[in-house]
């Protein structure tokens, strides 16, 4: 059986309840709006970049605990992130939470890998995956990006 | 503030003097999926407002048809067809009691409330519903009782007009009154709010409607696993429901239409069944229900539905009513006793349905904490966004209620409860 306490880590739960980067950036290069259909959350992500690195990166919105948190996390990784090294860092986190990451991902994702429990909630890995899905379409000059 | 635990042990065998005529534990043992563990405790399953589940003699008619009946119906010689018919038909015929219509010709299966809903809107409403003419809805309705008559709207040029709620989720009459308005020509209401639980006054509905000569479709998904429905004390134009929300298969519904009304509508679907002879000139059409119900059907769905709906005559609805009225009441001051707990939809009459939020939690990850102890909810936004709106909240957390949930599952979800304030603490 799945532990909560897996699922429902400290730093997560004081993520979700004092989000970092937690504003709106005006005027921003992207902004991009994320929506997941099956439980409303919905975050609008805004990225300024320096040549091709992300410069500032904020988010507003509201979602669950999981989604909120992950948010908050991703911003403070992203920061100074070239879009190439961004998109990596998706890609390992993707398979961190879906349970299909090698075990050096893990390590090399630093304090990210305390989302490793959501493997364990399938259903949840939509709400860790939500942020970085919009930031992913922010970059890709998309203005929405939804988890179905 | 008394925790649940505590309230229980003061309060242990208190009598549900109401529900005397429901053996609760009889009918549990009736359902085969609810004495399974789920991560090694009891299932406790709140989630019926989403799909109910089924009796022992539901899913057994079903088994039977296919072991010993399965053919297709209403042309066959032989005799398997000849018994497959029989028995569909008899279902039909169960329903019609079950919703006291004056003939089972106005009973037309449908796959749920949702064809049901979309059915009268593109046969009825099509011949009925005009540029500048008005649809009265209400604030409180399932999408599918929402975005069939959009459809209809955008199609005529009509306006889709909504009744408001008021903060405990009641439909405020008065309002609903006075957009009762000559241009409106159709009025379509739920019994029963999925995502609140509030019951609507529908026969004062109707009676307000008729006398304006506005005819009315009410939307029974919720009301038929909880109360008694009846048709011609109603008097509703149409009446709608789902199969598997009141103890039957997916896939299987009902939609009542008055004999007169469906005379005169046009068919919904073209095919099979539906008609009475073909040439590629002209074609004749069956008469209703027939004439709705083209293409070989659910017929297990239909069989499998009537058993249900024996099975809860059997019990008697008003007994099953009772016996809700007891477990919702005890689970609303279990819950609402908690520190943080708000439940949304606090209307006078509720039935099935109690939805909450709790303060700094998001109800998906209430959802979750409740699922590893067992006990299955539903969070989100329960196909009613509209209504979400109104209360200016995402989403809620909805524990829903059927006949064979108990005071002790209330319990269960107290005790759940606490532990997700324990864990967002």
């Amino acid at each position: 059986m799945a532990d909560l306490r897996d699922l429902y880590q400290d730093v997560i739960l004081e993520h979700s309840k004092s989000p970092r980067n937690f504003r709106e950036l005006s005027p921003a290069d992207h902004t991009a709006e994320g929506y997941n259909p099956l439980c409303g959350d919905r975050f609008t992500v805004y990225l300024n970049m320096e040549g091709d690195s992300i410069r500032d990166v904020s988010f507003q919105g509201a979602g669950c605990a999981i989604s909120k948190a992950s948010a908050s996390m991703m911003t403070q990784v992203l920061k100074g992130k070239t879009k190439a090294e961004a998109e990596k860092i998706f890609e390992r986190f993707h398979g961190l939470v879906t349970g299909r990451a090698p075990a050096q991902d893990a390590e090399e994702l630093g304090k990210l890998a305390v989302f490793s429990g959501v493997s364990e909630f399938p259903v949840r890995v939509k709400c860790a995956t939500l942020a970085w899905h919009t930031v992913h379409a922010a970059l890709e000059g998309e203005k929405e990006a939804t988890t179905e | 503030m008394n925790s649940p635990a505590k309230r229980v042990e003061s309060n242990p065998q208190a009598a549900p003097s109401r529900a005397a005529h429901l053996d609760v534990e009889k009918v549990r043992a009736d359902f085969p999926i609810l004495r399974q563990l789920v991560y090694g405790k009891p299932l406790v399953y709140l989630d019926n407002a989403a799909t109910s589940q089924k009796p022992r003699v539901v899913i057994d008619a079903i088994s039977r048809y296919y072991e010993r009946e399965n053919s297709n119906i209403h042309r066959g010689v032989h005799y398997l067809s000849e018994r497959a018919t029989a028995d569909y038909e008899a279902a039909r015929e169960v329903v019609q009691q079950f919703l006291n219509a004056k003939s089972h010709n106005e009973i037309v299966f449908v796959r749920g409330a949702t064809e049901g809903i979309n059915l009268v809107a593109s046969t009825f409403g099509r011949t009925r519903v005009g540029a500048g003419d008005e649809i009265l809805i209400t604030g409180m309705e399932h999408h599918s009782n929402i975005v069939p008559w959009q459809l209809l709207c955008i199609d005529k040029g009509a306006k889709l007009v909504a009744a408001p709620i008021n903060g405990d989720g009641e439909l405020e009459m008065d309002r609903f009154e006075s957009l009762l308005s000559p241009r409106t020509k159709i009025v379509a209401v739920t019994q029963v709010s999925n995502a609140l639980g509030s019951v609507n006054p529908v026969k004062q509905i109707v009676e307000m409607a008729h006398s304006r000569n506005v005819p009315v479709l009410i939307d029974g998904a919720q009301a038929v696993p909880h109360m008694k429905a009846d048709v011609q004390a109603l008097d509703c134009d149409f009446y709608a429901f789902s199969g598997h929300k009141v103890f039957g298969p997916t896939g299987s519904g009902v939609l009542y239409g008055k004999a007169a009304l469906l005379d005169a509508m046009p068919p919904y679907q073209g095919g099979g069944d539906m008609i009475s002879s073909v040439t590629f000139e002209k074609t004749t059409y069956n008469k209703p229900p027939y004439k709705f119900e083209a293409g070989t059907p659910d017929i297990s769905g239909g069989i499998g539905l009537g058993e249900a709906l024996k099975y809860l005559m059997n019990l008697g609805m008003e007994n099953v009513e009772a016996h809700e009225h007891d477990v919702l009441t005890y689970a609303t001051d279990a819950i609402s006793s908690i520190p943080g707990v708000r439940i949304i939809g606090t209307a006078k009459e509720k039935s099935g349905v109690l939805s909450f939020i709790i303060e700094g939690v998001h109800p998906h990850d209430i959802g979750t904490i409740l699922d590893q102890e067992g006990i299955a909810i539903r969070t989100g936004h329960h196909c009613s966004q509209p209504v979400m709106q109104r209360f200016d909240i995402p989403a809620t957390a909805r524990a829903s209620f059927a006949l064979y949930n108990t005071r002790a599952e209330a319990d269960a979800l107290a005790r759940g409860i606490e532990k997700v304030t324990e864990v967002f603490a």
